[in-house]
């Protein structure tokens, strides 16, 4: 006992270099966990973006390039699909549900895809969450639109604005100016690319290219609002579709009819299997980020063993006289594996708090500015395995101090050096 | 007079040590023999090996060849972690420098060698208490009684002194071993400080060994030798 709370005092003698350890300590444990949470986020974020979809499926091409244009609206894709083969392949009796997505025109930078309220009511994300409306409702007329969240927020956009839709995906496209959309609703944030998404009916993109042939407005010709109304408009393609399956049995068979589908060229992808190729391009990244993260925490815990071994000669009195009053070196060296492990512990948890601090300030901050939601959860296993190798390694450290002090004999005998 | 006491507090014999391996010189040592409850005083020039005297006693070094008994224990014979208890067990050291842990409590340095010696605990704990028994002798050596609190380091030579001769006496071991414990007292002060040693010896029948070179100490001392008279050849027999 009385040892103990001498050990204490002699950590509080030596405040400064013990204060400043257990900051280096406390620093790398954040950095490390904090990398091992981002991370972690990410991965969730990115195969959180599409849940519950059984499959994708576009005109004929690779699996991630239809993932990309489909569900990250990322570049464009290289044909469509008519709308006759997707009512064809929607209308067989395995599938549950399907959003059709009709790509092409951009407001602002931001895309806007044509659906049907059926995307309200099916897309999922991260585990299965639904789309929830922050404001107002799906489209409803020809030309209500429904904005992401980040469209609304970063535009400034409310319930009852007009907004122009340009045509093409840049913001300096020729613009549908004739044709103004009025928001109906606004989406709640999701992390995912629905939070950049404008969405019409299908039957809106038909009609705001009524009067365009081939990319550019024909001259001449407008096609006032209330007409483009009464006209039926049937969508003549799409670009990509979402489906849901009856039964997850059915998917691989459901996949073959659509990649074999004789009419036109088209493919069928798993979206969970695409999105983890995808990441699978990331990993490296991701293992590099974790292994720097991890030469900071060995370069902490090497700090801990030079301070300990440093104050160790500044020690050689305190050791000698413990050692003179009968304390053997294994107690000397317990003492010293007792600090490093003392200050490797007191290291953790300040990390560990400061970082969960940090999460909670910054955590809306991170999702907004990179669609990346970092979960503050409990430690998950893989963080306490982490805390586990930073409390091993700050032991480890204390081993060498504690072997030289070990060493350091009683030759000083009754003549303790100061 | 039971067994225990039958045998001598130390009995060296043919004691060989060097600093280290391979020096020429080192300390050699025929015969030493100190009885129980002596009090001894060693004089010897500064440089003679004195410390290194008290050293081997204690077990602080261990001895190259001879036999080193202690309270009929063969301190040669025992392992560094049994010597390191032998020597909580049964010394009290007052170092030349005091050694105390100049951050931690007096209270605290006072009681610290108990953590290392349960008999001497169970005797504090017998004489009530170890925390009591730490205050006790802190004000029987002239301490005020709140200096328990301070820190070492806040103490003046004095006291610092007193507090080091208080932690050599907590639980009474056998063997209260100083080395010049008065060379940083004028005279004055060095009369009160070993009147003060000598009834907390009296009390607790303990040996006392002194090792100094101040020849105007030997009057207190049941036995004075000479440190020349006892290294190599020479012997020392039983007390004058």
């Amino acid at each position: 006992m009385i040892v103990a709370r001498l050990a204490l005092q002699s950590l509080r003698n030596r405040w400064a270099t013990v204060l400043l350890t257990i900051l280096a300590i406390s620093v790398s444990v954040m950095l490390l966990l904090g990398v091992e949470k981002v991370r972690s986020g990410a991965r969730d974020s990115f195969a959180g973006t599409v849940s519950g979809a059984d499959l994708v499926i576009g005109a004929r091409s690779g699996a991630m390039q239809l993932l990309l244009y489909s569900v990250f609206r990322i570049g464009n894709a290289s044909n469509n699909v008519t709308w006759r083969s997707y009512e064809d392949i929607v209308s067989r009796p395995e599938v549950a549900w399907a959003i059709p997505l009709s790509l092409g025109d951009s407001h602002r930078g931001f895309r806007v895809i044509g659906t049907t309220p059926d995307y309200f009511e099916h897309l999922r994300y991260r585990g299965g969450q639904a789309l929830k409306f922050a404001a107002g409702a799906p489209f409803d007329d020809l030309f209500d639109v429904v904005l992401g969240s980040d469209v609304a927020s970063r535009l400034g956009y409310a319930i009852g604005d007009k907004i122009i839709i340009a045509h093409g995906a840049g913001s300096l496209g020729p613009r549908h100016d004739d044709l103004p959309f009025r928001v109906s609703g606004i989406l709640a944030r999701t992390g995912t690319p629905v939070d950049k998404s404008l969405h019409v009916s299908l039957k809106a993109i038909e009609a705001i290219h009524v009067d365009w042939r081939s990319g550019s407005r024909i001259p001449g010709q407008v096609t006032p609002a209330d007409r483009l109304r009464q006209m039926s408009l049937p969508p003549r393609a799409i670009t990509a579709a979402i489906i849901g399956l009856k039964s997850r049995l059915q998917v691989i068979g459901f996949q073959r009819v659509v990649n074999e589908y004789r009419a036109e060229p088209l493919s069928a992808v798993l979206p969970g299997v695409a999105l983890q190729e995808m990441w699978g391009l990331v990993g490296t990244a991701e293992t590099a980020l974790l292994g720097v993260s991890a030469m900071v925490v060995v370069t902490s815990m090497l700090g801990l063993s030079a301070m300990i071994l440093s104050t160790l000669n500044e020690r050689r009195r305190e050791i000698a006289i413990l050692r003179s009053l009968g304390a053997r070196p294994g107690t000397v060296a317990g003492l010293l594996v007792g600090e490093a492990t003392l200050l490797t512990v007191a290291g953790i948890v300040i990390g560990s708090a400061s970082l969960y601090a940090v999460l909670v300030v910054a955590r809306p901050l991170i999702d907004r500015r990179f669609g990346i939601d970092i979960g503050v959860q409990p430690p998950s296993t893989t963080d306490a395995l982490l805390l586990l190798a930073i409390f091993i390694g700050g032991m480890a450290a204390g081993f060498l101090p504690a072997y030289r002090a070990y060493r350091m004999s009683l030759a000083n005998g009754m003549m303790v050096r100061t | 007079m039971n067994a225990e006491a039958a045998t001598d507090a130390v009995r060296l014999h043919g004691v060989e040590y060097k600093w280290r391996a391979r020096d020429a010189f080192g300390l050699s040592i025929g015969e030493f023999e100190v009885s129980r409850g002596e009090r001894l005083l060693l004089l010897g020039a500064s440089g003679s090996g004195k410390s290194t005297l008290l050293s081997l006693l204690t077990g602080l070094v261990s001895s190259q060849s001879g036999t080193l008994e202690i309270l009929g224990t063969r301190l040669d014979k025992l392992s560094g972690g049994a010597r390191d208890q032998f020597r909580a067990e049964h010394f009290g050291i007052i170092f030349q420098m005091f050694n105390l842990l100049p951050y931690g409590a007096v209270i605290d340095n006072v009681m610290l060698p108990l953590s290392f010696a349960p008999e001497r605990r169970a005797r504090a704990m017998a004489a009530g208490g170890t925390e009591n028994e730490a205050r006790r002798l802190l004000s029987a050596l002239g301490l005020p009684a709140d200096i328990g609190r301070q820190t070492a380091a806040t103490l003046s030579v004095g006291q610092q002194q007193r507090v080091a001769t208080a932690r050599a006496l907590i639980g009474s071991p056998e063997i209260v071993v100083a080395d010049e414990p008065t060379s940083a007292l004028d005279d004055g002060r060095q009369q009160d400080f070993l009147d003060l040693l000598f009834g907390q010896i009296d009390a607790t029948k303990a040996t006392l060994i002194m090792v100094s070179h101040d020849r105007r100490l030997a009057q207190h001392f049941t036995r004075v030798i000479e440190l020349n008279d006892i290294l190599a050849t020479s012997k020392s027999g039983a007390p004058a």
